[in-house]
């Protein structure tokens, strides 16, 4: 009897689970392409290749790539100091790090504003050097970063942890430099971990909503990044062409989530072989 | 000496890691520091290393004071407890790893790796990964990486501690055979008293984070200086008070050990050298140990520990023997004293290591 009701307890689980992932993600997402392509691929094309478009896309590109390298420097430096020395405030940065996953997009797009905008002392004082941070790419480059700012250091912290310090250890012993025992002796133990934690932080650089629609005002060709370009296309009632750039973003996920895979299945065989 | 401490003491927090520590080594020496966990002894091996530095009290090695030497520059080759290989390096890469970062010639590095691989027996594995190695080659593969840079001074951080006994014994001889080969001056950290009587020519025992005594094995196990040592090394039951025994009345009061050599078994009342001092006891267990047999005696509530021979009437469980305890160790004022049975008086001569 207990059996039975087991593989019934399990069905129905397997069920639940497939079931919600069909209407919640797989429906969506088919609806995005249907949508795109309803009108033709002429139109789907012309939307594509459209000159705000290509440009939305360029300065998506640029704040994820340098969201991707701030971040992977920052992440690698806090991740190290965090395994490797014991400090005043070690605990509290291990929470600071955490902010961006607890506060809302929003909230850190308003406090660039705030920090760097018209009302800030801040403001005269880079303006006297034309820099422009608030309503320009460095301003979105910031939201971007702020958003992402977890994912390497996240990844990195538990496997340098479990690592332990002994190898690192032993090459000092022996003489050897800060530079080589990172790249000879650490680098490797973390490289599918920071490959990994990097696919991550490009694919929510990529989606960034909130955070940069506050700070970015929605000037179109000059700061205005694919997924604000969509919803503007949205709200002026071009929904194929807003789909068409949708099913971009959508793209660009599914090849980030298969290059994730090969990455996590690669890791695991190597882990599981030899070299370990 | 080669190897010089003096007046070290190292805390961490509330913790004194080392109090006063003082010795020498002599060159050549294969020296262990033994104690048990908590004692200070890896400690030492740190300090010595460079990898802890002295809150005050100074190193030497070759005369020179090392304190202000920078790890990399002391010419100490260091053996991790768990090895440490680097994991993502070839058994090649591990051993060449001192003399790259040293930038020596490639062709130099190649010699002597392939000396090396010579020397630890392990020709031919050189393209294998650590995860690819027993227990034992890991071992041998760490020896050969901090032998490499040809260090005065080899340190053994509980070098066995992570061998399967079967290999581990074949691994002491041949580490030790390897070290006076080579004429490398070495300390090695252990917490196993056969270990260190076994493999050392001299044992450092530590305790609380001071040094108890210096030594060659055997002068630690006849002669130990402190109550300490007498009970750590070998195998020792506590005597609350020595005067209980016969025998022992002048010493009432006196606390101390007896170990399994200090008493002689007798089953037939006939044999009994001095029926007054006899005790009698019973057989509580036994348990067999190649060339004797290992009783455990019930003596008036005290649990002693003997040593009986295969050739004389075979003992079990619950028998009644009787005993009779020739030495004591007496503890007073820190230090020990060997008492003989007054029964006996001056007329036994025999000194113990006899069954």
């Amino acid at each position: 009897m207990r059996k039975a009701e087991n593989k019934w307890g399990r069905r129905a689980l397997i069920a639940i689970s497939m079931a919600f992932v069909l209407l919640m993600l797989i429906t969506p997402l088919l609806v995005v392409l249907f949508e795109a392509f309803s009108s033709g691929l002429a139109l789907y094309w012309r939307a594509v290749s459209d000159k705000y478009t290509l440009l939305a896309a360029k300065l998506t590109l640029t704040a994820t790539f340098a969201a991707v390298l701030l971040n992977t420097a920052f992440g690698l430096a806090a991740a190290w100091a965090i395994t490797r020395f014991s400090f005043r405030g070690k605990g509290l940065l291990t929470t600071f790090i955490d902010i961006p996953f607890a506060v809302s997009p929003v909230i850190a797009g308003l406090v660039f504003i705030l920090t760097f905008g018209r009302l800030s002392p801040l403001h005269s004082f880079l303006d006297s050097y034309g820099l422009k941070i608030v309503f320009a790419t460095p301003g979105i480059i910031l939201a971007t970063v702020f958003v992402t700012f977890p994912f390497v250091a996240r990844e990195i912290i538990p496997v340098l942890e479990a690592r332990g310090t002994d190898e690192e250890q032993a090459a000092a012993l022996m003489g050897a430099g800060f530079f080589t025992i990172f790249r000879r002796v650490t680098f490797p133990h973390i490289r599918w971990a920071l490959l990994y934690s990097v696919i991550l932080c490009t694919a929510r650089a990529m989606g960034e909503f909130g955070a940069v629609s506050v700070v970015s005002g929605h000037l179109r060709g000059k700061t205005n990044t694919l997924p604000l370009h969509v919803e503007i296309l949205y709200n002026e009632y071009q929904f194929t062409a807003a789909f068409a750039v949708s099913s971009l973003l959508a793209a660009a996920a599914v090849i980030i989530l298969i290059v994730r895979n090969i990455v996590e299945f690669t890791a695991r065989k190597e882990g599981d072989g030899n070299v370990r | 000496m080669y190897v010089n401490l003096e007046h070290i003491n190292k805390t961490f927090g509330n913790f004194q890691a080392s109090r006063d520590v003082s010795f020498g080594i002599r060159q050549g020496a294969l020296a262990a520091l033994l104690g048990p966990s908590g004692s200070g002894k890896t400690t030492i091996l740190r300090l010595i290393a460079g990898l802890e530095y002295p809150d005050s009290g100074d190193i030497r090695i070759d005369g020179l004071r090392v304190n202000d030497v920078e790890p990399a520059r002391r010419g100490i080759g260091f053996v991790f407890q768990n090895y440490a290989l680097f994991r993502y390096m070839t058994v090649f890469d591990n051993i060449a790893f001192g003399l790259t970062v040293k930038k020596e010639k490639p062709e130099q590095i190649r010699e002597r790796v392939r000396e090396l691989l010579e020397l630890i027996g392990m020709a031919g594995l050189e393209k294998r990964y650590p995860a690819q190695l027993s227990g034992g080659q890991k071992q041998r593969v760490a020896f050969a990486r901090a032998l490499a840079p040809n260090p005065r001074l080899l340190l053994l951080d509980e070098p066995f501690a992570a061998i399967d006994a079967k290999v581990r014994q074949e691994l002491r001889v041949w580490l030790r055979d390897m070290i006076r080969r080579l004429g490398i001056t070495s300390i090695f950290v252990t917490h196993d008293q056969d270990e260190a009587i076994e493999v050392a020519d001299e044992i450092i025992i530590t305790n609380h984070g001071r040094v108890e005594q210096i030594g060659a094995p055997l002068s630690l196990y006849q002669s130990p200086a402190t109550p300490f040592v007498a009970r750590f090394i070998g195998i020792s039951a506590p005597l609350a008070d020595i005067g209980v025994l016969k025998g022992f009345d002048g010493a009432s009061g006196v606390s101390g050990a007896v170990r399994p050599e200090f008493l002689k078994i007798y089953t037939r009342e006939e044999d009994l050298q001095y029926r007054e001092a006899a005790e009698d006891a019973l057989v509580r267990s036994v348990a067999f140990r190649g060339d004797s047999l290992e009783l455990g005696l019930d003596l008036r509530g005290l649990e002693l520990s003997a040593r009986y021979p295969l050739a004389k009437t075979p003992l079990s469980e619950g028998d009644a023997v009787r005993v009779l305890i020739r030495y004591v160790y007496a503890f007073e004022d820190g230090t020990v004293r060997l008492l003989q049975n007054e029964a006996c008086g001056a007329a036994s001569q025999e000194y113990f290591y006899s069954i």
